[in-house]
């Protein structure tokens, strides 16, 4: 077990260099990176400064080398268009974004459960189909234009909810003003239904598959018709014997979902104008502000590698049937 | 017998001689499935709008009319022609770009994964026939790739290398390497071991003939299947890359870049703009997903825990 940590540790230390590695190198593949810093009309002397200043005239390793340094100490650079550090503003729509990222993972697995499990009970028949028909519609819809249909359709035409914007909860709640982020909550949720709707539902449709594929498995094995050849009730039997085999896959994933949801993220809120890394990272993204994009995806990157850490270390204390030395079978 | 040979024993008859009537049997199970016969009739009809897209769009896709902007759909546009779907806020016609945009989204799709699909299986071949410390480099810089969100991974290179098709192209299908190369691995391993690769090595044949003509033809079929689940993970991606901005240059419609325009008179409440391109890019990735799902059952139900 310690020694499985130690390597789960290493492994992830290793990905999160690879992290720095591949941001640094990127800046470097579009050529000379001097010239996404200094505008269009500057003159070659000016542009022979910032190259100086900017550290771009030294060999690769050695620039590669003081940037890891500068991360290290927590120096992400200073963001092109805000003129701050790049972290400081990356940290300030933090936030937002965990909303919606929880908001829609909570989503997307609550309701596949339910979904997954009336489809394998009932396997073969109409809610089997139409269940799995919806999840397979689901898998298939870009999240941003679900995004767009029900601004269409939700905020425009039954104005039913918000179609920009949030109302923040977890920023009162850090600051500790625990008053005014309680008070937000329910409009905090009202904001961020349509938004997560849109983000959450691929990974409601994989997971309704998931769930409904990975109990058709456990219904099957000796131990489930014993339970039922005992006379032990249908619900019973779904409830004790299958369900808490068929979970584990569930829990395997939840790690992984951050990534997917991540994907949904970084568009969905552009549709909707919502305050968070997603809108930043866009913004940086049209005005070649390459710190800032540097800052959000290596942030964002150590948040996924470090949750898929936990999840693996979670599931090895929760199936002990996991081989330590190989990882996640 | 493993999981593995189980599979390589179900479709290695294909390639035998009976592929008449195994070709008659998949066309009997699609018919009787349904759904996958209307995927088919979609892809084809978008591979036929992709190719001959130039002589069937009613309209030159980049052609503005600033007196006929945002016309409804049916409306009649210049030159006596109709605007099928309505036209964009530069009076461009809708039908005529979304007929295009199959272009860039089948292009980019097949593309991707011919570029991830040729690193993959060559890197997952190498890495189970030779083993040792080429596999383990192999698959650990796999592990790696997987431990970063690809979205990430794509925004960051695109932002720097600027937008273009063939840029998008080799990001696209380096995100898909991995999935590749950890099948072809590990049916790799499997066959090495068997009598006719024992054969061929006999027959002195070597390495590469070994690795390429006679253990690579036998780990094809499953891979159909991936790759048409990958077309679809694909085109997603790229919708939501060129709704971002980092898909193809400005001038070249495509789905996601017309969804991106199409926000701006989305208050103004001009459906049209919003609704078809969406409907393209869902029925496009629908019509590859039932399809996988179809070959997967038809080529080894096995594999269905493996995708």
């Amino acid at each position: 077990m310690g020694a499985y940590i130690v390597r789960r540790l290493l492994q992830s230390i290793i990905v999160i260099i690879g992290v720095t590695l591949v941001s640094f190198l990127a800046l470097q593949a579009g050529g000379d990176p001097t010239y996404l810093f200094v505008s269009e009309r500057a003159s070659a002397e000016e542009i022979e400064s910032t190259r100086r200043a900017l550290g771009f005239d030294r060999p690769l390793h050695e620039q590669y080398l003081s940037f890891v340094g500068d991360l290290a100490r927590g120096d992400f650079g200073q963001s092109l268009s805000y003129r701050q550090p790049a972290m400081e503003i990356v940290l300030d729509a933090l936030p937002a974004t965990i909303e919606l990222t929880l908001f829609s993972m909570i989503l997307a697995l609550l309701l596949a459960i339910p979904f997954g499990v009336l489809a394998a009970i009932n396997r073969g028949t109409a809610w089997d189909g139409s269940i799995t028909t919806m999840s397979m519609l689901g898998q298939s819809i870009p999240s941003f234009w679900m995004g767009i249909m029900m601004i269409l359709f939700f905020g425009l035409y039954i104005r039913l909810f918000p179609i920009s914007g949030n109302v923040p909860f977890l920023k009162p709640l850090i600051a500790g003003d625990f008053g005014t982020a309680f008070s937000n909550l329910p409009r905090t949720i009202y904001h961020l239904v349509l938004p997560g709707i849109a983000v959450g539902t691929y990974s409601l449709a994989r997971n309704t598959r998931l769930v409904r594929s990975s109990l058709l498995e456990v219904l099957e094995p000796d131990y489930v018709r014993t339970a039922r050849s005992k006379g032990i009730p249908e619900l019973r039997v779904l409830v004790h014997h299958a369900l808490r085999n068929a979970w584990l896959p569930v829990v395997t994933i939840v790690g992984l979902e951050f990534g997917f949801l991540l994907g949904g993220v970084v568009v969905v809120e552009t549709v909707f104008s919502y305050p968070g890394i997603g809108r930043l990272l866009f913004a940086a993204i049209n005005q070649r502000d390459i710190p800032l994009v540097q800052a959000g995806v290596i942030l964002l990157a150590s948040i996924f590698i470090l949750l898929n850490l936990l999840v693996d270390l979670i599931y090895v204390r929760l199936d002990p049937r996991v081989k330590l030395t190989g990882g996640r079978g | 017998m493993s999981e593995i040979e189980v599979g390589v024993a179900a479709y290695g008859d294909v390639r035998g001689s009976g592929w008449r009537s195994e070709l008659q049997r998949a066309s009997r199970v699609m018919v009787a499935a349904r759904w996958p016969v209307l995927a088919v009739a979609f892809l084809l009809f978008a591979a036929i709008a992709a190719v001959f897209g130039g002589w069937l769009a009613p309209f030159d896709p980049n052609r503005q009319n600033l007196v006929l902007r945002l016309a409804d759909p049916m409306t009649s546009g210049p030159d006596g022609g109709v605007f099928l779907l309505g036209s964009d806020a530069l009076g461009r016609d809708v039908f005529s770009r979304l007929l295009y945009g199959a272009r860039v989204s089948l292009t980019v799709g097949f593309a991707a994964i011919t570029v991830g699909g040729t690193i993959g299986i060559t890197a997952g071949l190498l890495s189970g026939y030779f083993g040792g410390w080429l596999d383990d480099l192999i698959m650990r810089l796999g592990d790696i790739q997987l431990a970063f969100p690809f979205i990430l991974l794509a925004i960051m290179f695109l932002v720097v290398l600027g937008s273009g098709v063939w840029n998008l192209i080799i990001v696209l299908g380096i995100g898909q390497w991995v999935t590749y190369a950890r099948i072809v691995r590990a049916d790799t391993l499997s066959l090495r071991e068997k009598e006719f690769v024992e054969a061929a090595r006999a027959m002195g044949d070597s390495t590469f003939s070994i690795i390429f003509r006679t253990i690579l033809p036998n780990i094809l079929a499953p891979l159909t299947v991936i790759a048409s689940f990958n077309v679809a993970s694909v085109i997603l991606s790229e919708a939501a890359l060129s709704f971002l901005g980092l898909g193809v240059p400005p001038e070249v419609p495509t789905w996601g870049s017309m969804l991106a325009e199409s926000r701006d008179t989305l208050v103004a409440n001009k459906w049209w703009l919003a609704v078809f391109p969406g409907v393209a890019i869902m029925l496009t990735v629908l019509s590859f997903n039932i399809l996988g799902d179809w070959l997967r059952d038809f080529l080894d139900p096995r594999l269905r825990e493996r995708t």
